[in-house]
């Protein structure tokens, strides 16, 4: 009898308690609080969505669940008891496994010495491939132990992300936008794995910004917003609409430019096409917008939708075969590239700071010499203007305010917010007539970013056309005249800032992830 | 607990003190092995670095030795310093020699001051047409410029060879496989009579001054560290790298193949198949021992031009194999890439943190 009774205690327990539970769990960074406050409950043996925008704090929060990072605050229980991983090590022992969206693996090397590698001493035996071919046939994972990597496609190199994964028999298992890399054909084979799963009694804990796979798949999802929880919900009930909502928030901020009479048309994207560059790229079509002189327009959207190809095509690193898709005041620059382009009066911010628009192991002086080696003439006949660079570096740090020692300091010893706010004041300085600026603000604490807003309308006011392109709603609609919303690489029509409601953002932004998921399904 | 931890930026004084200590390490190390060879390690280590200062004639060795040394490391700096990784200077050198030697022999017996530059020319041309190469495969299909140019390296001693016991055999040499000697017009004018030091070496010199001012002072330059540190950044700084890969790959063919004409004409005199001795392999060396720095390739030139003589020293005074130099310059670049972790990290000695769970 006694025995019973236990049994059903057990039973009960595991039915009940929640696998993992997080209370108030915060974590700052510098000038930043990337994780405030949060609560989450993942059940057992479900598919738990986390959802938000890129910056939303979704990557903080796992890597404290998987052991990568350290709360500075808050509890965490793992099946009803304490939970502190100290590493990921300890983080698998307790039965936390990880799929990165960015794949570990070496090429070289086969399969199983790829799995090998990363499992502990004990479970990398001589009988690994035989287990490797039995957890990949039970889950439908086809998957030969001894091909080597480098001749594996990307699917099937997820695979073996996977099996590792599941050969430590995790109980919670984090999947990190596992989609973003898959064809149509594998996504769906990989739902099929994930909800067997689910269903033998493991969760998942799934990130996304994919509304419509969350809803097809996941039974509850927890959303997140600037770091905090802003909502949960179960996502088979909502619309993508609804969810898009959540993730963008309702208390937007109102438009604070006042509107000035906007001039002629400075920058003019007319019908521009774009095939996608890669696999996983994708293709601009049929793209039309006009920037006036004086105006800021803002480009919305979730991340992968095009941003990165736009902004190639626009600062030239990618060349359209028609010269008239962009025209600079009537000017046809689509076949140009960069220097050519900046030479008749266009700027960039592009999205990554470090890589991108500056060079981390140079100097502040050196960096100058990137984009502003014409406009400031830092180079005459190919020779350098030290001096000059060096004048211009420390005109950038007093007008920007950018806190450094010296312009003879590394690009990367900076923080994010002040080499930001040096990128932003190399292309302003410039006295450009057009600027366009990815993610303008990203990352950037709130004085920076107030100080990047003001620069921007100062340019605009002084008669410049302004390009925003941003995944921060409340940047857009507080900084821009007039926005649109790029979707499957597609624009909206521009609609003004203050006219447009959250709810027709929602729509643009969920109806065309709603499409592009269609065409993905 | 000893933990490495990034320094928030890179050190200065580190870049150039850790080719000092990898120096340190590689003679200390030498020392113990030459002990395991029951060889007096004290004697031994002195007679390597000592000898090539001995007299006036090993000192002009030393130059004989590090002309082709910087030469080549120079023009492989530039593309090192892109992520252009050219490795086979070495048949580049030897290209350059049998293209520049063929000339000099075609001209045998012609008296003129033309003749020389026109070697000079051919040789330098005939290096860059060998790493174009690399550059056009890496440039049109995407291929690997590192398996391209090493691959070449073996083309091109299989070539010579075949030169030299073919169309470029001496017609008085008793069938041996080797060219006549180049005389009078055709010989590189030496700086001292009495010694194989040649003028080669001011080449060297001029070569590292204006990769010093193109690196530091010049746009094309900019390109190319750029390129290297953030190849994002170049492209959106209007740099096209493909331009970059041609750029880097003639030069460093060119220098290459200028230092085999000067090897061919000036110390060995002739054509020979032993020509190519590993020169373009140890000026990657080189390269890096002088931080890919004009400057420090100079010095670093010149240490290894010691370990060279010194090491030939050590082989006939104290009888050691001749892998001791090999042995010794391996040891240096092993020693050399593994303390440059210490530019970027630093040790920090840390009492370990008890765990708080």
């Amino acid at each position: 009898m006694a025995s019973v009774s236990i049994r059903v205690y057990c039973l009960e327990t595991m039915t009940t308690t929640p696998l993992l539970q997080l209370e108030s769990l915060t974590r700052s960074f510098p000038g930043i609080v990337a994780n405030n406050q949060i609560d989450l409950t993942v059940g057992q043996g479900t598919i738990h969505a986390l959802l938000g925008e890129n910056g939303a704090g979704k990557s903080t929060l796992v890597k404290m669940i998987y052991g990568a990072l350290r709360p500075d605050s808050g509890r965490m229980w793992f099946d009803g008891r304490p939970y502190a991983p100290a590493n990921p090590a300890t983080a698998r022992a307790s039965g936390v496994g990880m799929v990165f969206q960015h794949f570990s693996l070496f090429e070289a090397m086969t399969v199983a010495e790829n799995i090998a590698v990363a499992l502990p001493a004990e479970l990398a035996g001589s009988d690994l491939p035989d287990r490797i071919r039995d957890v990949s046939a039970s889950y439908g994972l086809v998957l030969d132990p001894f091909s080597r990597v480098d001749q594996l496609s990307v699917g099937e190199r997820q695979r073996v992300e996977i099996v590792r994964c599941l050969l430590q028999s995790p109980r919670l298992i984090i999947m990190d936008e596992p989609t973003s890399v898959l064809t149509p054909g594998e996504v769906g084979r990989l739902f099929t794995v994930l909800r067997k799963l689910r269903d033998e009694g493991r969760s998942i804990l799934y990130i996304s910004h994919k509304l419509r796979e969350i809803r097809n798949l996941c039974s509850h999802a927890t959303i997140l917003r600037r770091g905090r929880v802003v909502g949960t919900c179960d996502p088979g009930a909502e619309t993508p609409e609804s969810l898009a909502r959540m993730m963008i928030g309702n208390a937007v901020r109102r438009h604070i430019r006042k509107v000035q009479e906007p001039g002629a048309v400075r920058l003019s994207i007319d019908h521009l096409n774009l095939p996608a560059a890669t696999e996983f790229g994708v293709s601009l079509k049929d793209i039309s917008l006009d920037v006036r002189a004086g105006e800021i327009i803002g480009i919305a959207g979730v991340a992968g939708n095009g941003q990165d190809e736009l902004m190639a095509a626009l600062i030239g690193e990618r060349r359209s075969t028609t010269p008239g898709a962009i025209s600079l005041d009537g000017a046809p620059v689509g076949n140009l590239g960069p220097t050519r382009r900046r030479a008749m009066g266009m700027a960039f911010v592009p999205e990554e700071r470090l890589g991108h628009g500056a060079a981390a192991a140079m100097s502040l002086t050196e960096n100058t010499l990137i984009s502003a080696r014409g406009r400031r003439n830092l180079a005459r006949r190919g020779v350098l203007d030290f001096g000059a660079a060096k004048r211009f570096a420390s005109e950038i740090v007093s007008a920007f305010n950018v806190a450094t020692t010296a312009v003879t300091r590394q690009a990367g010893s900076l923080s994010g917010g002040n080499l930001q706010k040096f990128v932003i004041g190399r292309e302003i300085l410039q006295g450009p007539t057009v600027l366009i600026a990815a993610q303008p603000t990203w990352g950037v604490d709130a004085k920076s970013a107030a100080e990047i807003h003001t620069a921007l309308d100062q340019l605009a006011r002084a008669g410049a056309a302004i390009l925003i392109i941003s995944q921060d709603l409340d940047e857009l609609l507080s900084v821009s005249d007039r926005f649109a919303v790029l979707a499957g690489g597609t624009l909206s029509a521009p609609r003004t800032s203050e006219d447009v409601t959250v709810a027709e953002i929602g729509m643009l932004m969920g109806g065309a992830t709603h499409e592009q998921q269609d065409d993905a399904a | 607990m000893i933990r490495l931890e990034r320094r928030p930026e890179t050190s200065r004084a580190m870049l150039w003190l850790t080719p000092v200590l990898a120096l340190i390490l590689t003679v200390l190390v030498g020392m113990v092995l030459f002990a395991m060879l029951g060889k007096d390690p004290l004697q031994t280590v002195a007679v390597i670095f000592i000898s090539p200062f001995a007299d006036l004639y090993s000192l002009s060795e030393l130059l004989v030795k590090a002309t082709p040394l910087i030469l080549i490391a120079i023009g492989l700096s530039l593309g090192f310093r892109a992520g252009i990784w050219n490795i086979g200077a070495e048949g580049q050198f030897t290209i350059g020699a049998l293209a520049g030697g063929a000339v000099g022999l075609a001209f045998h017996g012609t008296d003129s001051i033309w003749l020389m530059p026109l070697m000079w020319i051919s040789g330098c041309a005939a290096g860059m047409a060998w790493a174009a190469i690399p550059a056009y495969l890496r440039t049109r299909f995407g291929a690997n410029e590192i398996l391209v140019s090493l691959m070449l390296v073996y083309v091109a001693t299989l070539l010579l060879s075949a030169m030299v016991t073919g169309p470029l055999r001496d017609p008085d040499g008793f069938n041996f496989p080797e060219s006549r000697l180049f005389e009078g017009s055709a010989a590189m004018p030496l700086l001292m009579e009495g010694t194989r030091a040649h003028i080669g070496f001011f080449a060297a010199l001029v070569a590292a001054l204006v990769a010093w001012l193109l690196l530091g002072r010049h746009v094309v330059g900019f390109q190319i560290r750029l390129l290297g540190e953030a190849p994002r950044a170049a492209r959106f700084a209007g740099f096209v790298e493909a331009r970059v890969i041609w750029f880097c790959l003639l030069v460093s063919g060119g220098l290459a193949g200028l230092a085999g004409l000067f090897e061919a004409t000036g110390p060995v005199g002739q054509l020979v198949p032993s020509l190519p001795v590993g020169y373009g392999f140890t000026a990657i060396i080189v390269a890096f021992l002088g931080r890919l720095n004009p400057l420090g390739i100079i010095i670093a030139g010149f240490v290894m031009a010691v370990t060279y003589l010194g090491g030939e020293a050590a082989e006939i005074t104290m009888q050691l194999p001749n892998a001791v130099t090999a042995v010794f310059q391996g040891l240096l670049l092993f020693f050399l890439l593994g303390m440059d972790v210490l530019s970027t990290y630093r040790f920090r000695l840390r009492r370990r943190v008890r765990e708080v769970a």
